[in-house]
């Protein structure tokens, strides 16, 4: 046997780290993990329709199985492992309670189609959750159903666009930051409407007069995430709000950046109509290597009428679930549905179980401390990299490239050096308004030890970049299952499924 | 003799009689980085001045190319579907992406020539 | 508090290296007058044994799957989850772990995407899949607006037997977006002709299969006819496990498969979180929405994974991306991919001929108490039985004695008075015989 001649190896294994191939090159047929009875013959009712091929599926056993995802799981960063100081995103701690109660019988086991009289419990605990939502964003109505964030935003801009349609008016326009999050513009236009971008001022909020500039008749609302994107308290919001208000317009929110000032500040009283709030980052519901979210939207007295459908409403009989506009106790004006069935409980418990553990005053706590953390990044890197922006920032810190400039090293190859340190790399090139952004959010669930490492930790690659290492970072990460990989050919010569090879036999010699 | 004028977006037009053939310049090429994907218009497609005509992707962005005159597509450069670093390589030459039947010669006058699109370009830094 | 890491002491050495004397004064640029000064009117905190104690008081309110037979589909289907998947999806690397942006730090989500996406294909029959959406219904709404990119045209024919909450979520968009919906009427009998729809202007034909009624249907003929006019066939699924026995979507020539994955590796969750299947061909895969994992390799040579196709997306193409969608949802793919690799080419064909098996026994007890009428002529799992009475109250008084017997066709379509009488039942291998007889007495005595 050959020595790897990447490892140094036999088996091209590095101590933990064991390659892996997919399951189709490791499956033989006949071969189950799963141990099923026998179906009686009987004659079928299939119409005639069955498959005629087979599938391909490759059949391993339980243990392989077992053992191929746990090797697959030990190549991942997690936040059990370390600090993800990924802005806007807030990947903080996911509680291992919220876990065990969203299995729990009762809860877990219920069918979505189930009476309303068998599921009087779930019906009770979404509306606690909206109860929750409600009085920490101090708005008087929420829609649950949304899957997403990106979801969470379709269904606000809906919300507009369904009450201008019942005032009777069409507006064509939709005034979004040239900072906002890229669903932004991409939920505007998917509603229909035309994207209008706001520059931001040189203390990096929008600029409130080039925004005053372009209202009209013609704009339906405006976007705005607060914080903003540069980690910013948009300190002209209540200005903002007025205008867009007295134009005709709605305020939608994007609450991405809520952890900030949850508890603290409610959108509510800065006239905010709708804002889509983040279970999976606000609220600890986790990540999941991308997913599953959950966006509900909380909405203003004017949007309250126009939720979509279903929804739950507590009356004198217990709970029921709205799903169809012509009931008795619908509005008659939702703008229809979004989602198959009810909305995301499991993501539901979770985060009713992370609030209930926080309470009020923890919550607030955790805002605080979550601002605190991200103060103390930038008190402690201000002099090693370059703030985009003076004074404090919110729950995010950011800084641009010009800490960088003339060594040679960009923010791509700094991010793949803070892989071989441990770290996630932060969130680069984000916002758009700040050349070669890199953008830090630790969350409140880091310790002051952590921080301290961490910043130690950049501090040096920083020296070591402006020290003249551009080629030590460029080869950078060494230390991972796999080196940069080429995201160039991915994307041309695109590889999206394993196929079987073709057969050797009718070969001619 | 043909005649090779810019846009202010980075796009070449050169021009040989009726027909115009059109691509991005070294300056967008190099911004973009790895092209790995041309998106454009069909034979007998019209495109408008000003107006998006193509879409040249690179591994983080993608960028609308617009049309530098109003006219009729004649020709697709199908060698950028299997080779799209073409673009990269030689943006000025092979890298093309379509060839145009001119609606109105006129259109040429209010775009750059070589000189004059070095300057803007020096400009943008 | 258990959650939060920092002392009062580090707090203040924090406050000391910032310069301000307060968390407090870190908010300075929030107007005065919008501050809370005091927590909101909720619960303060508490420990683990009062939050279980209260949200477990929730539960016991309801009756559940586990407790009574239960032979719900219309969408969302029990099956047995092997006891593994859920204790690998609980790994923290996979639960805890962000999108696979960074995939040097990721090859675990992405190599576990790429053998979902290439499951998801071979069970349709398509070539390309992609890494999920959020659930069945939006990934329908996607598909037909997917179609209407692909065929630049405007109008989207809807079959009476796709599930009605995928028609909502699809109308919704149509609504927003200006697009047309022909929506055809509720097809209990099988027999609705969507080929006379399909003119120059459509852009799409989307029929389920299983149908929400139940039946089963080759619909090769009808992609024909969808072709020949330049218009796509978009299949729907919503119970995955019919897949392992029934014609697939790419045996009929589906342009589009647009499916409901929860019945594979995911509970029911009254609802969410499941996980959207999407397919298609692969000379529409630019226009396909969603996460795409792909094969590559790295520095040293090595083949790894990365998310590609970016371009197509909001991060990306801000206005002119494909859909506004950010999430997939990761972690239920990943019990999907679990599942079905315990399961293999065996398990799986096996797991659906004993569900199809059991349905027609189930069919077979029911029409035996002569007092209901099997409806669909054909059928996977799921069949629709017509009862002398409006089914919504036969629903009632079985849920009373502990039974889930079905879901009344009126809770989906409350205004068609003469759907009433009808109701959906599913069995699944979860159902015993036991169960079945007891379904099957049941009725008998309420009807």
């Amino acid at each position: 046997m050959e020595r790897d001649r990447i490892t140094g190896t036999f088996t091209g294994n590095r101590g933990l780290q064991i390659e892996e191939r997919l399951i189709f090159e490791q499956g033989e047929a006949g071969r189950t993990g799963v141990d099923l009875p026998e179906p009686p013959k009987l004659k079928d009712r299939l119409g005639g329709a069955r498959r005629r091929g087979g599938i391909g599926l490759p059949g391993l056993s339980e243990p392989q199985v077992v053992r191929h995802f746990t090797r697959l799981s030990q190549k991942n960063y997690a936040i059990d492992l370390g600090l993800y100081p990924l802005g806007s995103c807030t990947m903080k701690h996911n509680p291992r309670l919220n876990e065990k109660l969203a299995r729990a019988e009762g809860l877990g086991d219920l069918h979505p189609m189930q009476p309303e009289s068998t599921v009087q419990g779930a019906l009770e605990l979404i509306d606690r959750l909206a109860h929750w939502l409600k009085v920490l964003t101090g708005m008087p109505a929420v829609a649950m159903s949304p899957a997403a964030g990106a979801h969470g935003e379709l269904c606000g801009v809906m919300a507009i666009r369904a009450a201008l349609d019942d005032r009777g008016e069409t507006r064509t326009r939709i005034l979004v930051p040239e900072s906002a999050h890229g669903t932004n513009p991409a939920t505007a236009a998917a509603c229909g409407y035309a994207v209008d971008p706001i520059p931001a001022n040189k203390r990096g909020r929008v600029d409130l007069e080039a925004f005053k500039a372009k209202l009209g008749t013609d704009v339906a609302g405006i976007m705005i995430t607060n914080p903003n994107t540069c980690g910013l308290f948009e300190d002209e919001i209540l200005e903002i709000s007025e205008a867009i208000h007295g134009a005709g317009g709605y305020f939608y929110a994007d609450g991405a950046n809520f952890n900030a000032i949850v508890g603290r500040v409610r959108p509510g009283d800065l006239g905010v109509d709708c804002m889509h709030i983040n279970l999976h980052k606000t609220f600890s519901t986790p990540h999941g290597g991308g997913g599953p979210g959950s966006g509900p939207v909380v909405l203003s007295e004017a949007l309250a009428p126009f939720a979509p459908l279903p929804y739950v409403v507590h009356g004198k009989g217990g709970f029921r679930l709205i799903e169809h506009d012509h009931d008795d106790a619908a509005t008659g004006k939702a703008f229809g549905r979004l989602k198959g069935f009810h909305g995301q409980m499991g993501m539901f418990i979770r985060a009713l179980a992370y609030m209930m553990s926080h309470g009020a005053d923890g919550l607030r706590q955790a805002s605080g401390d979550a601002v605190l953390n991200a103060n103390y990044l930038m008190a402690s890197l201000k002099d090693e990299l370059t703030p985009a922006f003076e004074g404090p920032c919110m729950h995010e810190a950011l800084f641009d490239d010009r800490f960088l400039k003339d060594t040679g090293v960009t923010t791509l190859d700094f991010a793949k050096a803070m892989i071989d340190e441990g770290f996630h790399p932060m969130t680069m090139y984000f916002p758009l308004v700040v050349h070669g952004a890199l953008l830090m959010e630790p969350t409140e669930t880091e310790s002051k030890d952590g921080l301290d490492q961490f910043i130690g930790a950049v501090k040096a690659l920083a020296q070591r970049a402006k020290a003249g290492a551009a080629a030590a970072f460029r080869e950078a990460p060494k230390l991972t299952p796999r080196r940069r990989l080429d995201e160039t050919g991915a994307a041309r010569k695109p590889v999206l499924r394993w196929r079987p090879r073709e057969p050797q036999g009718q070969a001619a010699e | 003799m043909s005649t090779v004028r810019f846009t202010d977006e980075h796009e070449w037009i050169r021009v040989d009689g009726d027909i115009a053939t059109v691509g991005i310049t070294d300056y967008a090429q190099n911004q973009l980085g790895d092209v790995v994907y041309v998106e454009l218009p069909k034979p007998g497609q019209k495109v408008e001045k000003g107006k998006q005509a193509a879409v040249v992707e690179s591994v983080k962005a993608a960028s609308e190319v617009y049309a530098p005159v109003t006219g009729e597509v004649i020709e697709a450069n199908q060698a950028l579907a299997d080779e799209p670093a073409t673009v990269n390589a030689d943006p000025m030459g092979r890298g093309w992406f379509m060839k145009l039947k001119l609606a109105n010669k006129g259109e040429l006058e209010g775009l750059m020539d070589e000189a004059a699109y070095k300057t803007f370009v020096e400009g943008l830094h | 508090m258990r959650y939060l890491p920092l002392t009062e002491a580090d707090r203040r050495a924090m406050l000391a290296k910032i310069g301000v004397p307060s968390i407090e004064s870190l908010y300075r640029d929030v107007p005065e007058r919008v501050r809370l000064k005091q927590p909101v009117d909720l619960p303060p905190h508490q420990g683990e044994i009062e939050v279980e104690r209260a949200i477990l008081a929730m539960a016991r309110k309801n009756l559940s799957t586990s407790r009574a037979p239960s032979f719900l589909g219309a969408g969302a289907y029990r099956h047995h989850v092997p006891a593994s998947v859920d204790h690998l999806i609980q790994r923290g690397e996979f639960l805890t772990s962000y999108t696979p942006y960074q995939p040097e730090v990721s090859q675990g989500t992405l190599q576990a995407l790429f053998e979902f996406q290439t499951q998801v294909a071979l069970i349709t029959g398509m070539e390309v899949a992609n890494a999920s959406m959020y659930d069945g219904a939006t990934a329908s709404a996607e598909a037909v607006m997917m179609a209407g990119r692909v065929t630049r045209r405007t109008r989207a024919v809807l079959s009476g037997g796709l599930h009605p909450h995928y028609r909502a979520v699809t109308a919704t968009h149509a609504r927003f977006l200006g697009f047309e919906l022909d929506l055809m009427e509720p097809d209990p009998d099988g027999a609705e002709d969507l080929a006379a729809r399909i003119d120059s202007n459509t852009s799409c034909v989307v029929v389920q299969n299983p149908g929400f009624f139940g039946h089963v249907r080759d619909g090769t003929r009808l992609g024909e006819a969808a072709h020949a006019a330049g218009a796509l066939l978009v299949v729907v699924v919503n119970e995955p496990v019919s897949l392992g026995l029934v014609t697939s979507p790419g045996e009929m020539g589906a342009d589009i498969v647009a499916a409901e994955g929860q019945g594979i590796g995911n509970g029911l969750s009254y609802g969410g979180p499941y996980v959207g299947l999407f397919a298609t061909r692969e000379k529409y895969v630019r226009q396909m929405p969603g996460r795409l994992a792909g094969e590559t390799v790295d520095a040293d040579g090595r083949r790894g994974w990365v998310l590609t196709l970016s371009t197509r997306e909001q991060h990306i193409r801000r206005e002119k991306a494909t859909s506004n969608i950010c999430t997939n949802s990761g972690l239920c793919a990943l019990a999907f991919t679990i599942h079905l690799a315990l399961l293999g080419e065996a398990g799986f064909t096996r797991l659906a001929e004993l569900n199809h098996a059991k349905a027609v026994q189930l069919a077979e007890r029911i029409a035996a108490t002569g007092k209901a009428e099997l409806v669909s002529d054909s059928f996977f799992n799921e069949f629709t039985v017509r009862l002398s009475k409006p089914a919504a109250e036969v629903v009632e008084r079985l849920a009373k004695r502990g039974i889930l017997g079905g879901v009344p066709v009126s809770r989906f379509y409350p205004e068609k008075r003469e759907l009433a009488n009808l109701m959906l039942v599913t069995a699944t291998e979860t159902n015993s015989d036991d169960d079945m007889a007891h379904l099957a007495a049941a009725l008998g005595e309420v009807l």
